[in-house]
């Protein structure tokens, strides 16, 4: 079959759906590949370079949506495009299934199979083929990176001849992975990041990004990120007015503040608001990266700089993945290779929409002449299904009490086994005869020093300390020595025996010994 | 005067050897400490052969001469790979002496006893210790020897199938007999019947119906361990031959024999601590049953094992800094030490920082992979234990885990109802990337699902260890 990649006609859109690296694997899959003449221009990669790659390259869009069978793309098919898509005829893209639900039925109807990259579940198999992540991921960066386009001082604190900078201050709200990266990008740069998310889950990734988690002082129980597919879910309003009450404190030392917030379905709720905006300082800067769905800032407007009355800008684009659009490109590419990769179990280059499979289900919008959208959940859970039982910290004093308990327990123990040990002891001496007693002694002080000297040996020579014990417990030979010249045939043949034995014993133990410690060496 | 001599001679070597033993406590010191051990041996054989050793002096020289040739050539033909084997080996030998020397004492006391007054004080060298003892010493008597032929009987089947197990010659799932654990009990039921009749008669029979119930014991005993539990097997071996050398030494009235005895055999129990505390298991548990036997439920592992090449790998390499490297049996089967050493080498070279992560019971005995790579060149001061190692993980690039499987399995930690839960493992998987060299896709010896292999950081690299690193070696300059 023939995979198409047409060029993004969205005014702006910079990436593309196929890049020559993604070329290369989709061929290995059997299929064969096309791509709009100048499809990747935007994002650097040149007809010759897929011509490279052993990309066929046509000259227009209606070629191709005709040749191909399977179309790939960045952005979901406009009206004029969806006019080409014909019946039997796959379309891989960000379709956005439940904004677009018209041009769903349309499709549909038509008999073409609509496979939404952005429906893909949040279960960890599906990761690699996770574009909204891929796209998050680009857009937390680029977010900090506009933000200090637009800011005007050092992110890091510096100590220079001509005086002091103080570190920038960055809050991030909405710790998934746009603001994950946001904070990795900010703290890199050498800011001082704080971090703010509903979850109480992600605090751990937070403070592993290097930001401080943002601590709510509130009561109310937090709906568990996992049950909603590792999204956040609306906040009761008490819960809202607590979270507002916080950033207000914070605005005013705050330097950049990156929004990332978004509840799946829903407007973006708003959290930074006017009289925030206006505690901040002049020359601050907003980047909202929730503007596609009305923005986390009372400011923000969709796709522009804004500049408060104070002199804070509030950035609401919303095109940061296709701003780095080689990056984004590739990674996107990859991530529909993924995609193909899946839904290609044969590698025979023909495509097999497996409803049974749980990624592939969620993912299809539409299949043969019907709508499947929405998906039923899927079988498997979410990736943060597993939660972590909390351990509390035990204070001083408690685990000085544990200590204590411990070395009393210790105590215990040595006191009984010696006492038992004592009494054996005394009682073996009662019925033995003295003689038997002071071999006895010898062999309890042997024991012993035997004890206290092993425990100190080195793991990394448990080996040798083998090998050597099996040397030196070849002394039983002198048992064998004494005993060879003392009796009949049958003595003498087994003294005989063991005394030869043994002789092997000793010199291949200690002279293996030898030999491995000799390899023992310090670099 | 003889005598006093004698003695003497055996409190040097008994300093000897246990100063010999205490330097093994550092790499440096040993290389001393074998020799301690070597002129402390010496010093004893000589000093018996001049003092109570009577006559044969000169055959005795001579079988010692010709098993120390057999010896050597073990000791320098053996490949490190094989020490397990040779260890065991050298343990069946000893059970066997054990034997041996116990059955010459119940032979000698026999013809003693028979004798009369004049006949015993003409008698020599050790017929003649033995015809001092008076019926309570003689009672006592026949209970060590008894003890000794038992623990050196069970030391002497034991070691063998031990040997066969690691040398692949007996198969090494864990087998039982029908009646399992009975059969045991009920050949050591036996003996204590055995035991009385000895004390009692003082016959040869009952010695001989418990010397085979001994040998089956110890075939049976080691039949029913499987392949991963080998290091408590071996080191438990190395204890008893201990205990029996010990025995041995209380019916010949020997303190040397008794001070080596008791060194060694707590050396070896002290050792299958060591092994037992670092599977969570306890010794009875490793004795009495493989991991089979624990019926749970698992948890379900959710994710998938992605496969990978030797391009990933290699280009994963050059970019990482810190790479920890955690050896396990399958390198030593692949007989792979080389190649990780070669790969040490060039990435040290690069300034990178390899280090070796040793898991106590990596291998089939106890500091094996320590040996192997001590062997391949790799220097000792970057191959550290578990515990000094475990905290790194985190900051580490690159984990390379080779042939090793459930010492790196995180279900320990995170699964109460593993069969391996608590069990002390290295924890890779927090490094930021894994790969787990390993032959195919199925689960190790003790059957658990490691869930390591399907973490998101992990990476499989399939495929014969020593072929994967030459594949690896040939891209890293």
């Amino acid at each position: 079959m023939i995979i198409g990649a047409p060029k993004e006609i969205a005014p702006g859109e910079a990436r593309v759906a196929l890049t020559p690296a993604s070329a290369t694997q989709l061929q290995k899959l059997g299929y064969e590949c096309i791509v709009q003449s100048g499809a990747g221009e935007a994002a650097r990669f040149s007809d010759a370079d897929y011509e490279a790659a052993g990309v066929k390259v046509v000259k227009t869009a209606a070629t191709l949506w005709k040749t191909a069978d399977i179309v790939v793309k960045v952005r979901g098919p406009e009206a004029k495009e969806v006019k080409s898509i014909r019946e039997g005829q796959t379309v891989i893209s960000m379709f956005w299934p439940a904004q677009n639900g018209d041009m769903l039925k349309e499709l549909a109807d038509k008999g073409a199979n609509v496979i939404a990259m952005d429906m893909v579940p949040r279960i960890s198999r599906a990761q690699k083929m996770d574009a909204l992540s891929s796209m998050a991921n680009i857009a937390g960066y680029r977010a900090v990176i506009e933000a200090g386009n637009n800011f005007g001082r050092f992110f890091t604190g510096q100590i220079t001849a001509a005086g002091k900078v103080p570190p920038a201050k960055v809050l991030v709200v909405g710790a998934g992975v746009a603001g994950l990266a946001a904070i990795g990008t900010a703290t890199s740069l050498g800011a001082i990041t704080y971090a703010f998310d509903v979850r109480p889950e992600v605090a751990e990734q937070i403070e592993s990004m290097g930001a401080e988690f943002v601590f709510l002082d509130f009561d109310e129980e937090q709906t568990d990120g996992a049950e909603t597919g590792g999204y956040a879910a609306p906040s009761s309003p008490e819960f809202r007015e607590k979270q507002l009450e916080k950033f207000r404190e914070l605005a005013p030392e705050i330097d950049i503040v990156i929004t990332t917030a978004l509840i799946p379905g829903r407007d973006a709720p708003k959290l930074w608001l006017e009289d925030m905006v206006a505690a901040m300082k002049p020359g601050s800067v907003v980047v909202d990266l929730a503007a596609e769905k009305g923005g986390n800032c009372d400011l923000t407007v969709e796709g522009e700089i804004v500049e408060s009355a104070n002199g804070v800008k509030v950035i609401g684009y919303t095109d940061f993945p296709s701003r780095m659009a080689t990056q984004s490109s590739t990674l996107y590419a990859t991530n529909i290779r993924h995609m193909m990769d899946d839904l290609t179990p044969e590698k025979d280059g023909q495509i097999n929409i497996n409803m049974e499979d749980d990624v592939i289900r969620g993912a299809t919008a539409a299949h043969a002449g019907a709508v499947t959208f929405p998906p039923p959940p899927p079988k498997t859970k979410a990736i943060a299904a597993v939660k972590k039982e909390k351990v509390k910290e035990k204070t001083p004093e408690e685990k000085r009490a544990e200590e204590q308990a411990a070395f009393k327990a210790q105590t215990k123990n040595q006191v009984t086994l010696l006492g038992a040990m004592a009494a054996v002891t005394l009682l073996m001496g009662m019925i033995t005869p003295p003689s038997f007693m002071q071999h006895f002694i010898v062999f309890v002080l042997s024991v012993f020093i035997g004890f206290q000297v092993i425990w100190n040996v080195s793991h990394s020579l448990h080996t040798p300390l083998m090998a050597i014990t099996n040397a030196i417990s070849s002394i039983i030979i002198l048992g064998a020595l004494m005993q060879i010249g003392s009796g009949s045939g049958l003595v003498i043949f087994l003294a005989a025996a063991a005394v030869f034995m043994t002789g092997i014993n000793i010199f291949g133990g200690f002279l293996v010994t030898r030999r491995m410690l000799a390899m023992f060496q310090k670099s | 005067m003889e005598f006093g001599f004698t003695t003497a001679a055996y409190v040097v070597a008994a300093v000897l050897f246990i100063l010999s033993l205490g330097g093994l406590s550092g790499q440096e010191s040993a290389k001393r400490a074998v020799w301690y051990g070597i002129v402390g041996m010496g010093l004893a054989v000589v000093a018996t052969l001049i003092g109570p050793g009577t006559g044969m002096a000169g055959a005795s020289i001579i079988l010692i001469a010709l098993g120390g040739a057999i010896g050597y050539q073990l000791a320098m033909r053996v490949q490190m790979t094989q020490m397990p084997e040779l260890v065991a080996a050298m343990h069946s030998l000893v059970g066997l002496a054990a034997v041996f020397v116990g059955f010459i004492a119940h032979i000698e006391l026999g013809r003693v006893m028979a004798m009369d007054v004049e006949g015993r004080a003409a008698l020599e060298g050790f017929a003649a210790l033995l015809s001092k003892k008076d019926a309570l010493e003689v009672n006592i008597l026949r209970i060590e020897l008894f003890l000794g032929i038992f623990i050196g009987a069970v030391t002497f089947t034991g070691s063998v199938i031990a040997y066969g197990k690691l040398a692949g010659k007996v198969n090494t799932a864990a087998k039982k007999l029908p009646g399992g654990h009975m059969l045991n009990a009920g050949a050591a039921i036996i003996s204590l019947f055995c035991l009385a009749a000895y004390f009692n008669g003082g016959g040869a029979f009952p010695l001989i119906v418990m010397t085979i119930c001994a040998l089956f014991i110890g075939y049976h005993l080691i039949m029913g361990i499987g392949g991963a539990d080998m290091p408590v097997v071996v080191s438990m071996l190395n204890s008893y031959s201990g205990w029996a050398a010990a025995a041995i030494g209380f019916s010949l009235g020997n303190d040397l024999l008794i001070v080596v005895g008791a060194l060694v055999g707590s050396s070896g129990a002290i050792l299958s601590y060591i092994m037992c505390k670092a599977m969570n298991r306890s010794f009875i548990s490793v004795i009495l049953g493989g991991f089979g036997a624990v019926a749970s439920t698992q948890q379900e592992i959710d994710g998938e094992m992605v496969a990978t090449d030797t391009d990933v790998v290699a280009s994963a390499v050059e970019e990482a800094d810190n790479i920890i490297i955690v050896p396990g049996y399958g390198l030593a089967v692949a007989q792979a030490q080389s190649s990780v050493s070669e790969l040490t080498k060039r990435l040290r070279a690069k300034g990178k920082n390899v280090r070796f992560a040793i898991h106590p019971v990596a291998g089939r005995l106890p500091g094996h992979m320590n040996v192997l790579l001590a062997e391949a060149k790799v220097p000792y001061d970057i191959v550290l234990e578990m515990d000094e190692i475990n905290e790194d993980f985190p900051d580490t690039d690159v984990v390379f885990v080779i042939g090793a499987n459930d010492i790196v399995n995180p279900a320990a930690q995170e699964d109460p109802g593993s069969p391996i839960a608590g069990m002390p493992v290295l924890e890779v998987w927090k490094a930021k990337q894994v790969f787990i060299s390993k032959r195919g896709s199925g689960t190790g010896y003790s059957g658990i699902e490691n869930p390591l292999f399907y973490k998101e950081n992990s990476r499989m690299w399939y495929g014969d260890a020593k072929a994967s690193l030459d594949a690896l070696l040939g891209r890293i300059s």
